[in-house]
């Protein structure tokens, strides 16, 4: 069999090909070398839509970014995920640097950004209290928003599978092999594939896939960003993402509310060798602890709940290198997506998927269903909606992570869904259980129990985040000798 | 709205004993509420003995121990509610929980014991850098795993902090058959017991290494090792000091934090120090009628002082319900502390309400030796108690009577000093 395309790569980029692909006729495998989607970068990001002032005028940056901004509301209420358009503010720390934040905006107006405006001191202590006594002005662009990167990666993969897409995990592809013919063999860790298309969404690798077929090659170096995560009562210490305009303080992390009422803190730019070294450091925390308080006073650091790093795919030139290599017909990159990469997503999805429908002659999918109902949250119901749903179903009554007070009726529905939770990242990022304050000790054995249940394994076998990670690793007594 | 006298909050050690000792007092209208399929909370779990010497004066089992409450709370006839979670508790003692069968449902209670215990500390929290793989537990998680559901989390075993729980899953790795290859402390001493360091650690010959912490974690997916180093006194790592350990499994035993999200919503004041609710004398919280005991008050190293403790709360909110708990806090005294404890629980007394005796529960914050703990009332020494050792990892206790305060007359302070002998 020959597929029309394969996809490499389920994160977001790669599930958002998929999903706006489905919009055709078409045969679509997605393969992806983790247990999951949204193993990569996706997962570990500053969960923000950005507005789109940042990025050169007239770069792809600038274009998909704002594109997929203004694409990103609407997206939530057709997919069913978690968008809040909180606004973001860039502050300004200095009278010296106040021409830059006038070019920030200059450059915001040119890339279409709307509504954004500079404010003042006052204004911006109004807005949030607890910014720098040093701050003297801001970029204030309402449209920026903060989104949960799991529930928009999992949404474009799951509705790209209700609508026939196929995923393939736990494969890792090899080489791409451009056919004589035409077409593309892609060999994998789990067997060849034939395909008419290739998509390259491989994150911090697409630059070995692309190099493969196409030419000018391309070089990406992961740029780790570390972060922390606070607890639910710091919620509240901002309510907008504060970005801090780089100027004579120096470069500094965001400090930003999340979807899910928890604050975000960093990232931190390094550039490492490693494309798996999603390892903090010792020096990253501590420089995130030591940055976030350039723009906003007493961030409760104390109240952390995780740390964790993720790895932008930066490319040399700085661009998203999007569309069909030169000379390949049927070869699409979708490489060096960093930041603005989520946001972007979207509008990447599209216009790939247009291309490829155009290259490959893809009629429309009439029976296309762009809508998807998400895993409810009961926590966020009334209590007779919630008495309700516990008369239909009453493991919506039995609450399994206290922290995040989610119960075993979310987890049995990420689980049993299309693509599915298999694992307890998986169900975390779907449903949150083992997301809050105590990480997961709590609950952790009891949904590697329903896992099991579900799944018909035994205990055993559930794992983290796929088969090299194993929670148990033997019985007990059984290694005495 | 149902409407219930006493509502508990948790069906643990604590729990189970205040629920005992309301019913005893006279209390007929007592629900407990608890969020696991079973009673008896986290002792279910820890099933080496050495639990109740001070109670039963014999040795339990943790299931031993928290059966015999078990057993008093079913004798009564005191209703429970398992598999059931409380969502909220309103300033007004209206408690929201659910379950299964019941959906979403109220009570109006007139009096509340929390009894939610405390969680561990977990990774997240301690900001150790490094990868985040499977093999990252913390020691109650794997003492659950173990000893619950008879399965190995790890083999090859590093412990990073010397809690009770630690020490405990210590020795019961080694007797399944894993490796403990080495138990970092943060700080110069130990948080756990003395006798658990010797019969966990020192009976198996595992190193404890004081002022040492993890530094990375290694592993993408499973953990394949950490490094350690030793802390200088402001407990940051020492360049050069790196250890590397080939592991399958970090343990993290590093404090154990009392659960009070639902005080903090029902407006409870919490203290920083113990991150549980300040109580007076009847341990009743800022919330009258609302009482507080065993680790969700203070982290405690003994059940059987938690069962004191909780028995206690229980006598005072049936005391509440009959109207025997003036209400008026005017008469409360703050208990100060100087020359050693971070704490004391209670945290003020009213001389008027006080019991026949009240046990007075605090710990000090560094290794403290031959000293005298005193009480005053006033400038007048009541008490005058010494102690050869006092540690961070055990509790001190001093009994306060009655006539002390009846002897001492109309009293203005009252201080608890610990001073050098």
């Amino acid at each position: 069999m020959v597929y029309d395309a394969i996809i490499i790569g389920a994160g977001v980029t790669g599930s958002a090909v998929a999903r706006y692909l489905m919009r055709y006729r078409a045969k679509v495998l997605v393969v992806e070398r983790a247990s999951d989607v949204c193993e990569g970068t996706s997962k570990a990001n500053s969960a923000i839509v950005h507005a789109g002032f940042d990025a050169e005028t007239g770069s792809l940056m600038a274009k998909y970014n704002v594109q997929g901004s203004e694409m990103m509301e609407a997206l939530s209420k057709e997919l069913d995920f978690a968008y809040d358009r909180c606004g973001s503010l860039v502050v300004c720390l200095s009278e010296e640097d106040l021409p830059k934040l006038q070019a920030l905006y200059e450059n915001g107006v040119k890339n279409g950004v709307r509504d954004l405006r500079i404010i003042g001191r006052e204004e911006l202590l109004e807005m949030e209290p607890n910014i720098s006594d040093n701050a003297v002005a801001a970029l204030y662009a309402p449209t920026g928003a903060i989104v949960c990167p799991f529930e928009l990666t999992i949404s474009l993969a799951e509705n790209a599978a209700v609508n026939g897409a196929e995923f393939r995990f736990n494969t890792e592809v090899r080489e791409i092999k451009e056919n004589a013919g035409g077409g593309f063999t892609v060999k994998t860790s789990e067997g060849d594939f034939e395909t008419r298309a290739v998509v390259n969404a491989a994150g911090v690798y697409a630059d070995i896939f692309h190099n493969q077929i196409a030419e000018p090659k391309i070089h990406i170096t992961p740029r780790k960003g570390e972060y922390l995560l606070l607890d639910h009562t710091a919620y509240g210490h901002v309510t907008h993402t504060i970005f801090q305009l780089p100027g004579q303080y120096g470069k500094g992390v965001l400090v930003s509310p999340t979807v899910h009422k928890n604050i975000l803190v960093g990232p931190t730019a390094n550039d490492i060798d490693n494309p798996e070294g999603v390892n903090t450091t010792a020096a990253g925390l501590a420089e995130v602890m030591e940055k976030s308080a350039l723009a906003v006073k007493n961030v409760p650091t104390r109240q952390t709940i995780t740390s964790f790093a993720g790895l932008r795919a930066h490319e040399d030139g700085h661009e998203f290198v999007i569309g069909e290599a030169e000379g390949h017909p049927g070869f699409f990159d979708c490489a060096g997506i960093e930041s603005p990469g989520l946001s972007s997503a979207p509008a990447i999805g599209e216009v790939v998927s247009d291309m490829i429908a155009q290259r490959l002659g893809l009629s429309e999918n009439k029976d296309f269903t762009g809508k998807r109902k998400g895993i409810v949250k009961a926590a966020e119901l009334s209590v007779s909606e919630r008495n309700e749903l516990i008369r239909r179903e009453p493991a919506y009554g039995q609450i399994i992570c206290r922290c995040e007070s989610v119960s075993e009726g979310e987890i049995l529905d990420a689980i049993r869904r299309p693509l599915g939770a298999t694992t307890l990242d998986g169900v975390k990022r779907r449903v949150r259980a083992g997301m809050g304050r105590c990480q997961a000790g709590f609950c952790s054995p009891r949904v590697m129990e329903i896992l099991a249940r579900e799944l018909h394994r035994d205990l055993s076998e559930i794992t983290k985040k796929g088969p090299d990670s194993p929670i148990i690793v033997g019985t007990a007594k059984d290694t005495i000798e | 709205m149902e409407k219930v006298n006493i509502v508990i909050v948790g069906g643990g050690p604590a729990g189970l004993a205040a629920a005992a000792a309301a019913y005893d007092a006279g209390e007929r209208s007592i629900l407990i509420l608890e969020r696991d399929n079973m009673l008896g909370g986290i002792l279910n779990q820890c099933i080496h003995n050495g639990f109740g010497l001070h109670t039963f004066k014999e040795e339990l089992t943790g299931p031993e121990y928290a059966r015999r409450f078990e057993e008093q709370v079913e004798e009564r006839g005191i209703a429970c509610k398992l598999n059931t979670m409380v969502m909220d508790i309103s300033p007004e003692k209206v408690v929201t929980a659910m379950n299964r069968t019941d959906g979403m449902f109220e009570i109006e209670a007139k009096a509340i014991v929390l009894a939610m215990g405390c969680r561990e500390r977990s990774r997240g929290a301690l900001n150790i850098p490094g990868y985040r793989p499977a093999g990252i537990y913390s020691a109650g998680t794997a003492q659950r795993l173990v000893n619950i559901e008879g399965y190995m989390p790890g083999r090859e075993v590093v412990i990073l902090g010397s809690g009770d729980i630690g020490l405990i899953m210590a020795r019961r790795m080694t007797l399944e058959g894993a490796k403990v290859k080495v138990v970092a402390e943060l700080m110069p001493y130990s948080g756990g017991l003395k006798r658990n360091i010797v019969q966990c650690l020192d009976d198996f010959g595992i190193p404890l290494k004081l002022s040492h912490t993890v530094v990375d974690i290694e592993g993408k997916d499973r953990v394949t090792g950490v490094t350690i180093a030793e802390v200088d006194s402001h407990n940051k790592p020492i360049p050069g000091t790196e250890e590397h350990y080939s592991c399958d499994t970090l343990l993290l035993s590093c404090g154990l934090l009392p659960e009070n999200e639902l005080s903090r919503q029902a407006g409870v004041q919490l203290s920083p120090v113990t991150n549980g609710p300040v109580v007076n004398e009847s341990l009743e919280t800022s919330i009258p009628g609302v009482f507080a005991a065993g680790n969700v008050l203070h982290v405690h190293d003994l059940v059987d002082y938690v069962s004191e403790e909780a028995a206690s709360a229980g006598r005072n909110a049936a005391a509440y319900v009959r109207g025997e708990l003036a209400e008026d806090r005017s008469g409360e005294i703050p208990l100060e502390f100087a020359g050693g404890p971070r704490y004391t629980v209670p945290a003020a007394i009213d001389p008027e309400k006080m019991n026949d005796t009240l046990t007075v529960r605090f710990r000090v914050g560094a290794v403290m030796k031959n000293r005298f703990v005193d009480l005053y009332l006033d400038d007048e020494r009541v008490l005058h108690r010494r102690r050869q050792v006092m540690a961070p990892g055990e509790m001190e206790e001093l009994v306060l009577k009655r006539t002390m305060f009846e002897k001492h007359g109309p009293v203005q302070k009252i201080t608890i000093r610990v001073e050098e002998a």
